[in-house]
């Protein structure tokens, strides 16, 4: 009975199935690390696994059930004993952390990442850290060190990137949900791409603590996962004030389940009077028919349960582009500077002084991409450039920013496509950094904004590959999203469809 | 606005990345391309506009000045490619 296997379970279910001890959290943690050790190889997901690490995080969690101490955890955001991949980009104390790059490559985290700390203290097992695109800088995971990662749903293209590792493990059952981070589409491209749930929350809700830095003004870390509802399972653990995080934001914690939960009345309608803006930007040139399709018959689907459909316009969201490729690399610049061969990370072998050491390490540790937009950066922000370049592009970000003002004036949420295709094959973008940042078309003006993003499965395109459904928030508003996407999730079966042999005759 | 090998002499030197004459003739090509797209913002009047460096504008935050960090030097030099009497190596910068 396939069915029964806990991969299949919600994470509400898989938590009550370990409190009333159907199931051991060693039992569920040794099932994930034998299909890695089955999977792995072709699919590549993982970079760093530990099995006597997460088991013995297992047997704490065991522990902590057998006593029903964990009852004196929130039920919102218990997690005690489920088996979690983290993105390879956040700290975990005692554990290798490389972000996807030769410059990290024996690097032990001396630390665990806030968001680490809040999966541990919910007594979560680290099942494992997930290749990454090298830095986070790249759309389909082919710029790791670690070699790019294969699409579940067809070995020959990209699971999208950069939290590509997470979005596969996902979609593979090689973990019960994961961690990602989006700077410009870094959670919701994948997710589209692999068929799961991925949700990017307001800047500044979860903390960047111990989470290697990017773009800083940019990067937002988030939960991917099956479902809507164990989305916000998750955010409700990785969300939260930490002094550590100087942009982390004061604010009471949410529930982001509430609305999920606040019971609808059996309704067929649960969400009628919901405004849904359709930007006309996202549906011009460019855009593929079987995604359009795809997107066009989910909106009708929201119709059905009551939301209605206005016409928006987002002027300016294809300057995102540039904008993003000025903003993201001069702040990557400027944080990528910390490498530098002297306290940690990759130094080269010979050199003749230290400015020598400095560049030869910098040149041999970083990847062709991470280099790139080293340049770049140190270009826009160089004497005569500043103004032209780097100011015009924050200038630009605000009139971005201000076009999702004026929409949000007449709709609740904003929806379209996540990508402007399905996956691509491997290799198809590689010489060509422009055809490969254009694929963030619909992703990164959130990130400039700031706002929350989320993407759903909504279908299969040719080639029987996954299409994801975008849907933007409001400031704040991720419960109100979380509920849009559940209430579809519980119209239709496209977020539980599972990639191709992936799951045995035994359900396992 | 072109990008030649200067330019990217220039800035691999200021980036502290060591370049080599063919790398530094591909990121030529690659680098101009990339700011053709970038030159899209050159069109966009943004007079009076104010530019926008974080989220909703959100500034960040003081904290009090007192220490909060505890002494982990061991455990982090552990990790340093070269260490000396808990000092950091590096070859001698002046002579």
């Amino acid at each position: 009975m396939p069915n029964q296997s806990p991969l299949h379970f919600s994470l509400r279910q898989l938590s009550s199935a370990l409190h009333t001890k159907k199931i051991s959290s060693v039992e569920l943690t040794q099932m994930y690390l034998e299909r890695i050790a089955v999977h792995n190889s072709t699919l590549n997901v993982y970079i760093t696994t530990n099995a006597e690490m997460s088991l013995a995080q297992a047997r704490h969690a065991d522990a902590r059930l057998a006593k029903n101490n964990s009852h004196a955890l929130p039920v919102i955001s218990n997690l005690t004993g489920i088996p979690i991949a983290q993105k390879d980009i956040f700290c975990a104390k005692d554990w290798r952390t490389t972000c996807g790059s030769k410059m990290l490559e024996n690097f032990i985290a001396p630390y665990d990442a806030h968001v680490i700390q809040q999966f541990n203290e919910a007594g979560a097992v680290n099942l494992g850290k997930t290749n990454m695109d090298e830095f986070a800088m790249g759309s389909s995971n082919e710029t790791s060190y670690f070699g790019a990662v294969k699409n579940p749903w067809n070995h020959d293209v990209v699971p999208g990137g950069s939290s590509g590792g997470s979005a596969a493990a996902v979609a593979a059952r090689l973990c019960a949900a994961a961690t990602g981070t989006d700077t410009g589409g870094s959670i919701r491209q994948p997710a589209a791409l692999c068929g799961i749930s991925g949700i990017k929350p307001t800047y500044g809700v979860v903390s960047r603590y111990g989470m290697i830095a990017f773009a800083s003004s940019l990067d937002q870390a988030g939960p991917m996962a099956r479902s809507a509802e164990d989305l916000a399972l998750m955010l409700n653990t990785m969300a939260g004030f930490d002094e550590r995080d100087s942009t982390s934001l004061q604010r009471p914690p949410e529930n982001y389940l509430r609305d999920i939960d606040a019971k609808q009345s059996s309704s067929s309608q649960p969400l009628s009077g919901l405004r849904i803006g359709l930007p006309q930007e996202f549906f011009a040139d460019g855009l593929s028919d079987d995604v359009a399709q795809a997107v066009a018959a989910a909106i009708v689907e929201y119709q059905k349960l009551g939301a209605t459909v206005v016409n928006i316009s987002l002027p300016n969201s294809k300057l995102s582009i540039p904008v993003y490729y000025v903003i993201a690399p001069a702040e990557a610049s400027s944080n990528l500077s910390r490498f530098d061969g002297v306290r940690y990370g990759y130094r080269a072998k010979e050199y003749s002084d230290l400015t020598d050491m400095y560049q030869k390490s910098r040149a041999q540790g970083f990847g062709a991409e991470v280099k790139r937009r080293i340049m770049i950066g140190t270009y826009v922000l160089s004497h005569g450039y500043y103004d032209a370049y780097y100011v015009q592009a924050q200038k630009i970000r605000r009139l971005i920013a201000q076009d999702f003002d004026h929409a949000f004036k007449q709709c609740d949420v904003i929806m379209g496509p996540t990508t402007p295709s399905t996956a691509f094959k491997l290799g198809e973008k590689g010489d060509d950094p422009v055809q490969m940042y254009l694929s963030d078309i619909y992703t990164i003006a959130v990130n400039l904004a700031g706002l929350p993003g989320m993407s759903i499965p909504a279908g299969f395109g040719k080639n029987k590959l996954p299409i994801g459904l975008q849907i933007i928030g409001n400031y704040f508003s991720e419960a109100q999203m979380l509920n849009v996407a559940h209430c579809y999730q519980q119209a239709t079966d496209w977020h539980v469809r599972i990639p191709p042999n992936i799951i045995n005759d035994r359900g396992l | 606005m072109s990008i030649n090998i200067n330019d990217v002499h220039k800035i691999a030197r200021l980036a502290r990345l060591a370049i080599t004459e063919q790398e530094a003739q591909a990121a030529e090509a690659q680098l101009t391309t990339i700011f053709k797209l970038i030159e899209q913002m050159q069109a966009v009047d943004t007079t009076g506009i104010q530019p926008m460096s974080y989220a909703q504008d959100a500034t960040q935050r003081l904290r009090e000045d007192r220490v909060n960090e505890i002494d982990q030097r061991e455990l982090f030099q552990t990790l340093a490619p070269q260490v000396e009497r808990n000092l950091y190596l590096v070859p001698p910068a002046i002579e």
